[in-house]
C-alpha cells in the first residue's frame, strides 16, 4: 500500500507541470488571436469610439503587460474563477457544473461498453486466430473504426427512432414526464443507448484490436509454456496467466484514449441534443463565447488528468512490477 | 521492390489500395465529369437517387447534385488528409527525435508539452483553434495537423529511445560520428517504418476530424466537404435520409481505404508490430 | 540396465515451409533411464530444445508438428495420448525447467501461488509449498512464496522453477539450458542442486545444453546432436575423452581448455593506456521519480602495455562492460582519468574527443545488433575512415583491404548484414574497428554470442591480427576458458571493484582473492581437459 501511495503522489506531482503548460498555452493562444475581448465587445455593441475602447481595455486590465496579464489570469483560475459566460449571463463555473453530470454519465457508459465489448471480442478473436470468428471480428473492427460517429448516430436515429420507433431520437430524458426512481433510470437509459453506441464503436474497434494483439503476444511468452508444462488445462492457462497480463496494455490505453473520447462527445452530444459539456463547447464556439470555451478546456483537461490518475493506480494494482 | 511484393501478399493491403485508387480517381476526374460548381443549384431539391437520370444520386435539400458533390468532396478530403498528416507527422518526428535522442531534461520538457497537448481533448482543442483563428480551409487543415502530432511523436520517441543505445548506433558514435549524421543516417531510417504505417492512421483521423467539423457547420463553408452535406441533410433526416447517408458512406470508404493500406504497409514493413 | 524411463524412437519434427530445412528433428532415438542424467548437446539450431518440447507435446503447432515416431514414457506413447491424459502427465510425472527463469515465471503472480498451481492441478498437498522452497535452498520460504518473480534474484528464480518442476516428485525432469542465463557461480550451485536432488530421488534427467563444460560437470551419458540428428551417444566419459564422430571431435576441439597456454616471457612494452581511479555511478529517476543510484565502478586503475591483451573478467553487474564503454566514451564517467599515449580522454570535451576516436576502437558483443541493417558491409567499414577525413575512394579501398584482412571475400562489400552468418558479421565488426588503425582495441564479449566452433575461428583471427598489427587489446569476457586462452594479464572485477589482477598463468594457478578462487572453482568441467584443442595463440 505504501507503494501505491507513493506512486499516487508522484503521479499527481507529474501532472502539475502539464497543467501549467496547458494554462500558459491557452493564455498565449488568446494573445495570438486577432482582436481581443474588447474588440469582440465593441463589435457586439455595434462599434464605438477609440476612447471607449481604451477605457474598456483599462477596465479589463488589457493595458497591462503580457506577464502581468498572465499572472492575473492564473490567479483567477487558482480561485476557480472562470469568468462570466456571455451567452448564459452566469459564471462559467456554474454553467459547466450544470452540464458535468450528463457528460460524466455518458462517458462512463461509453467507456464501459467499449472496454467490455472490445475485451470479449478481442479474446474470442485471439482464441480462434485466423479462423472464421477471427476474420469476422477483425473485419468488423476495421469497419467500425472507419465509421464516422456522427453519421452512425444519424443512421441509428433513422433506423431505431424513425423507422422502428423503438428508441428516442435525442435528449437526456423525457421532459415533463415527472418520472422518479427506477422509472427515471430506465428512461435515461433508453435515451443513452444510441449515443453510447455511436460514440463507443470506434473505441470498441481500437480495444478489440489491441486486446487481440495483446493476447497473441502474451500467448507466445515463456510463462504460458510453463503453465502448459505444469499440466494446466487451456481454460486455466488463459484465465490465470494470459488474461491478466494481456489486460495491462488495455488499461494503459483507456487512459490514453479518454481524452479523444471526451472530444468525440462534442459531436455526439450535438447529434442527440444531450445537455452535456460537449454540446456546450459547440454552442460556445457558434456564439463566440471564448470564456466558456476555455473553461471547458480547463475542466476537460482536469477530467482527463483525473481519469489517468485512476488508471495509473489501477495499473499499479494489476502489475506488481510498477513503482517497486 | 521486396517491400512491394510483401505488401501485395497482404489481402488487406490489396483491398485498401484498390479503394484508395478509386477515391483518388474520383478526386482527379471531378472537374472533367462534373465541371459545374458543386455548391451551386443543380436542379429541384430533394430528388431521390435514380429518379432523374441526369442526377444519378439525386439532389440534397439545397438542390446540389449529390454525385458531383461526392466527387469534388473526395478532392477536399484527400487534400486535408494529406496536408494535415504531413504537418502532424512532421512535428511529431521532429519533437520525438529530439526528445528520444537527447533524453534528460530536453526529453522531460518536450514530453510535458506533448502530454499537455494529449490532455486537452483533440476535438475541443480544434474548436478553440477554429474559434480563435477562423475557419478558412488552410487554417482548418493546419489546425487538424496541430492537434494530431502527439501520437506520431510518442512513437518516434519510443523508437529513438530504444535505437539510440542499440549497438550499431553506439558503434557509429564510437567511430567519432557527429550527432546530426548519427540521427539522420543511423537512427532515423531504422525508426521510420512504424511511422510510415502510422501516417495512414493519421490521415484517416484527419479526414474524420474535418468531416465532424464540417458536419457541425464549423468548417470552411465555401468548400464541398462531405461532412457539410451530412449536416445539411439533418433537417430532412426523417424523410430524405439518403442526403446524409450517401456522403457518410463516402467517408467510410475513404477512411477504410487508409486503414487497410496502413495494415498492408504494416504487414510489409514490420511483420511483428500491430497498428492501432 | 532396466527398461528405460523414456524412449524416443524415430522421432521426426516437421518445420514450416520456407525454413532452412524440412525437418527440425529426424529419426531421433534417445533413452533416459531412471536415476541417470542424459545430456543432449549441440550448437544453436541443432534441434535440441525442440526435442524437449516435443516430448511434452508443447510444439508450437500448427507451424511445427510431430511428423512421426514414438515417445514412450513408462510404457505409454505420449505422441498418441489424448490431450487430457497428456496433461495429467505434464507437471506430475514429467517436470520441466526452462532457460530464462525471468520469462518462464508469470510476472504478475506470486511465486508460491505458481508452485501451488501444480499441486492443485494434480491433487498434491498445498501446504508443501514452503517445504519445497526450502528443499531447493531458498532462504525464508514463506517470504519467497509471497514474492513476485521480479523480487527474487536470478538464481532464486531458477530454484523456484526447480521447486515447481519437482513439486509432484516426477519420475522424469527435462531441463532445457537451465543455467545458460545464470552467472558462473550461480550456475555451479544450481548444477549441484539438480545433481543432488536427482540422486536423492532417483529421478531421470534429460538435460539440454550447448556447453561441454556443463556436460563434463553433470552428465552420466551424452547424446550429440547436429542439424536434427543424433550423431553420437555414449557414456559421458567415453564421449568426452574419446569421441568417435568427427563432428563431436570438432566440437570438443573447439572448447578452450581452462589451463592457460605457455607464453614466451617477453618484457612488457611501453604503457599505451593508463586508467586511474575510474568512477561511475548510475543514477535513475528525475525530478519526480524515486531516485536510485548504483555504484558501477568504485575507483578502477590499470595499465595496458603495447602489444598486450588485458582481460577483464567478472559476472553480470561487476562493472566490466561499464569499463569498456567508459574507455571509448560511450558512457559519461564521474571521476578518475583515462590516458591514451599520455593524452587525457576522459575529461576532454566531446568535440576534442571526436578526432581521438580513431586511436581507440571497440568491438561489440551482439553480431546481429552491432551492424546497421540498412548499410552494406563495405559502407559500414568505410564509415570510420570517411568520418576521419579519407576520400570516398580511399575509404572504399581501405574497406576492401580490411575485408581481406579479416578473411572475407572483397565481394562481401556489396552485401547487407542480414546476408551474413553470426561469425561473418563479427568479422565485419572487427574490420570496421580496425579500418581506423587504432592503437587500442576494446572488445566487449566479442565471442559470447557465437557457437563454440565459430567462437574458436574468431578467437584465432583475433590472435593473428593482434600479432600482425601489434594491437593492444582490452578483452572483456565472462568466460574464464576464453580468458585463459586469449589474455596475457587478467583483471578480476566484482561489484564495481577490482579484486585482483595479475599474469594469466599465475592468476589461474594461484588465485589470491577469495572471490577469484570461487570464480575459478565454479567453472563447469574444470577438471576435464578437452582433447586435441588447436592452439589459439
Amino acid at each position: 500500500m505504501m507503494r501505491l501511495a507513493a506512486l499516487a503522489l508522484r503521479r499527481l506531482a507529474q501532472s502539475l507541470p502539464v497543467l501549467a503548460v496547458i494554462l500558459v498555452g491557452l493564455f498565449l493562444l488568446l494573445q495570438l488571436a486577432p482582436g481581443d475581448t474588447v474588440d469582440a465587445l465593441m463589435a457586439q455593441m455595434g462599434g464605438g469610439s477609440a476612447e471607449d475602447a481604451a477605457r474598456l481595455r483599462e477596465q479589463y486590465g488589457l493595458d497591462a503587460g503580457v506577464a502581468v496579464q498572465l499572472g492575473r489570469y492564473l490567479l483567477r483560475l487558482a480561485s476557480f474563477d472562470l469568468g462570466q459566460s456571455a451567452i448564459y449571463g452566469k459564471p462559467v463555473a456554474s454553467v459547466i457544473g450544470e452540464r458535468l453530470a450528463v457528460t460524466a454519465l455518458f462517458m462512463s457508459c461509453a467507456l464501459a461498453f467499449a472496454f467490455a465489448a472490445g475485451l470479449v471480442l478481442g479474446v474470442l478473436a485471439a482464441r480462434r486466430v485466423n479462423g472464421w470468428p477471427d476474420t469476422l471480428i477483425s473485419t468488423l473492427g476495421l469497419v467500425f473504426y472507419a465509421i464516422p460517429s456522427f453519421w452512425l448516430g444519424l443512421m441509428l436515429i433513422v433506423l431505431f427512432s424513425v423507422k422502428l420507433a423503438w428508441l428516442p431520437p435525442g435528449g437526456f430524458e423525457t421532459i415533463g414526464a415527472g418520472l422518479t426512481g427506477l422509472a427515471r433510470v430506465a428512461d435515461i437509459a433508453t435515451h443513452l443507448v444510441l449515443p453510447v453506441v455511436s460514440l463507443a464503436l470506434i473505441f470498441l474497434a481500437i480495444y478489440l484490436r489491441l486486446m487481440r494483439a495483446s493476447m497473441l503476444e502474451v500467448m507466445s511468452l515463456d510463462f504460458v509454456r510453463t503453465a502448459r508444462a505444469k499440466g494446466l488445462p487451456e481454460g486455466k492457462v488463459l484465465r490465470r496467466h494470459v488474461l491478466r497480463n494481456a489486460l495491462l496494455p488495455m488499461v494503459t490505453f483507456v487512459g490514453l484514449q479518454f481524452s479523444t473520447m471526451l472530444g468525440g462527445s462534442v459531436v455526439i452530444e450535438s447529434v442527440f441534443s444531450l445537455p452535456g459539456l460537449g454540446r456546450l463547447a459547440f454552442e460556445s464556439v457558434v456564439q463566440r463565447d471564448l470564456n466558456t470555451l476555455l473553461g471547458i478546456v480547463l475542466v476537460s483537461a482536469l477530467l482527463v488528468i483525473l481519469v489517468n490518475f485512476v488508471v495509473d493506480l489501477l495499473y499499479a494494482r494489476l502489475d506488481p512490477r510498477i513503482g517497486a | 521492390m521486396k517491400a512491394l511484393r510483401a505488401y501485395l501478399r497482404s489481402p488487406a493491403g490489396i483491398i485498401g489500395a484498390v479503394l484508395l485508387i478509386a477515391v483518388i480517381a474520383a478526386a482527379l476526374s471531378a472537374d472533367a465529369l462534373f465541371p459545374r460548381d458543386p455548391l451551386a443549384l443543380a436542379g429541384r431539391p430533394l430528388q431521390w437517387p435514380g429518379a432523374n437520370p441526369r442526377l444519378p444520386l439525386g439532389t440534397d435539400n439545397l438542390g446540389r447534385d449529390i454525385a458531383g458533390f461526392l466527387f469534388h468532396g473526395a478532392r477536399v478530403s484527400l487534400l486535408i488528409g494529406l496536408v494535415a498528416s504531413v504537418v502532424a507527422v512532421g512535428i511529431g518526428v521532429l519533437v520525438g527525435a529530439v526528445a528520444g535522442f537527447y533524453g534528460g531534461w530536453v526529453d522531460d520538457l518536450l514530453m510535458r508539452i506533448t502530454e499537455a497537448f494529449q490532455t486537452v481533448p483533440n476535438f475541443i482543442l480544434l474548436l478553440v483553434l477554429v474559434a480563435v483563428f477562423g475557419s478558412e480551409l488552410s487554417v482548418i487543415t493546419i489546425a487538424i495537423g496541430l492537434v494530431g502530432w502527439t501520437a506520431p511523436c510518442r512513437l518516434v520517441r519510443a523508437e529513438f529511445l530504444s535505437l539510440r543505445n542499440r549497438e550499431f548506433v553506439l558503434a557509429a558514435r564510437g567511430l567519432g560520428m557527429r550527432d546530426m549524421p548519427l540521427i539522420l543516417g543511423e537512427v532515423l531510417p531504422n525508426a521510420l517504418p512504424p511511422v510510415i504505417v502510422y501516417a495512414s492512421v493519421v490521415m484517416a483521423i484527419a479526414i474524420l476530424l474535418e468531416s465532424a467539423l464540417a458536419f457541425l457547420g464549423l468548417s470552411d463553408p465555401n468548400i464541398a466537404s462531405w461532412g457539410n452535406m451530412i449536416g445539411a441533410g439533418r433537417s430532412v433526416l426523417r424523410t430524405e435520409w439518403y442526403v446524409s447517408a450517401i456522403p457518410g458512406a463516402a467517408i467510410l470508404v475513404t477512411v477504410l481505404a487508409f486503414s487497410l493500406v496502413g495494415q498492408g504497409l504494416n504487414d510489409a514493413l514490420n511483420p511483428r508490430m500491430q497498428v492501432l | 540396465m532396466s527398461a528405460p524411463l523414456l524412449s524416443l524412437r524415430g522421432v521426426s519434427v516437421r518445420l514450416p515451409r520456407g525454413a532452412d530445412r524440412e525437418f527440425a528433428l529426424q529419426d531421433v532415438d534417445l533413452d533416459v533411464a531412471a536415476g541417470e542424467i542424459l545430456c543432449v548437446v549441440g550448437e544453436s539450431g541443432s534441434g535440441k530444445s525442440l526435442t524437449a518440447t516435443a516430448i511434452l507435446g508443447l510444439l508450437p503447432a500448427p507451424r511445427v508438428t510431430l511428423a512421426g515416431g514414438r515417445i514412450l514414457f513408462e510404457g505409454e506413447d505420449l505422441a498418441r495420448l489424448p490431450p487430457a491424459r497428456l496433461r495429467a502427465i505434464r507437471g506430475a510425472r514429467i517436470g520441466m525447467i526452462f532457460q530464462e527463469p525471468m520469462t518462464a515465471l508469470n510476472p504478475v503472480m506470486p511465486v508460491g501461488r505458481q508452485i501451488a498451481e501444480v499441486l492443485e492441478e494434480h491433487g498434491g498437498d498445498l501446504a508443501r509449498v514452503p517445504a519445497l522452497l526450502a528443499e531447493v535452498g531458498i532462504p525464508d520460504p514463506p517470504a519467497a512464496a509471497r514474492a513476485y518473480p521480479h523480487e527474487l534474484s536470478g538464481g532464486q528464480r531458477q530454484r523456484a522453477m526447480i521447486a515447481m518442476a519437482l513439486a509432484m516428485e516426477p519420475r522424469l525432469l527435462i531441463a532445457d539450458e537451465p543455467t545458460t542465463a545464470l552467472d558462473v557461480t550461480t550456475q555451479a550451485r544450481i548444477l549441484a542442486l539438480i545433481r543432488e536432488i536427482q540422486a536423492r530421488r532417483g529421478t531421470g534427467v534429460l538435460f539440454i545444453t550447448h556447453d561441454f563444460g556443463v556436460v563434463a560437470e553433470i552428465a552420466d551419458r551424452v547424446a550429440v546432436m547436429q542439424r536434427g540428428r543424433i550423431v553420437e551417444t555414449g557414456p559421458a566419459r567415453q564421449v568426452l575423452e574419446a569421441p568417435s564422430h568427427p563432428y563431436t571431435r570438432a566440437l570438443i576441439a573447439a572448447v578452450p581448455p581452462l589451463a592457460p597456454p605457455r607464453r614466451p616471457a617477453t618484457p612488457p612494452g611501453p604503457a599505451v593506456l593508463e586508467v586511474e581511479d575510474l568512477r561511475k555511478t548510475y543514477r535513475s529517476g528525475g525530478l519526480f521519480a524515486r531516485r536510485r543510484s548504483v555504484e558501477a565502478l568504485k575507483g578502477v586503475s590499470f595499465t595496458l602495455h603495447r602489444g598486450e591483451t588485458l582481460g577483464i573478467v567478472g559476472e553480470s553487474g561487476s562493472g566490466k562492460s561499464t569499463i569498456a564503454r567508459a574507455l571509448v566514451r560511450l558512457l559519461p564517467t564521474d571521476g578518475g582519468s583515462i590516458r591514451l599515449d599520455g593524452a587525457e580522454l576522459r575529461a576532454t570535451s566531446r568535440a576534442a574527443f571526436r578526432p581521438m576516436t580513431r586511436h581507440i576502437q571497440m568491438v561489440f558483443q551482439d553480431p546481429f545488433a552491432s551492424l546497421n541493417p540498412r548499410r552494406r558491409a563495405g559502407d559500414l567499414i568505410a564509415q570510420g575512415p570517411r568520418i576521419h577525413g579519407a576520400s570516398r575512394a580511399e575509404a572504399r579501398a581501405r574497406a576492401v583491404r580490411m575485408l581481406e584482412l579479416v578473411g572475407l571475400d572483397p565481394s562481401a562489400a556489396d552485401r547487407f548484414p542480414h546476408e551474413f552468418s553470426g561469425g561473418q558479421r563479427q568479422r565485419i565488426g572487427l574490420a570496421r574497428a580496425l579500418a581506423l588503425e587504432p592503437a587500442v582495441l576494446v572488445a566487449d564479449e566479442p565471442v559470447s554470442a557465437l557457437d563454440v566452433s565459430v567462437q574458436a575461428q574468431v578467437l584465432r583471427l583475433l590472435a593473428e591480427l593482434k600479432a600482425r598489427l601489434s594491437l593492444s587489446l582490452v578483452f572483456i569476457t565472462h568466460d574464464l576458458r576464453v580468458a585463459a586462452q586469449v589474455c596475457d594479464r587478467i583483471l578480476v572485477m566484482h561489484r564495481g571493484e577490482m579484486v585482483e589482477q595479475g599474469e594469466t598463468a599465475i592468476l589461474f594457478a594461484a588465485p589470491q582473492h577469495p572471490y577469484t578462487q570461487a570464480l575459478l572453482a565454479s567453472v563447469p568441467g574444470r577438471t576435464w581437459t578437452p582433447t586435441g584443442p588447436e592452439a589459439l595463440v
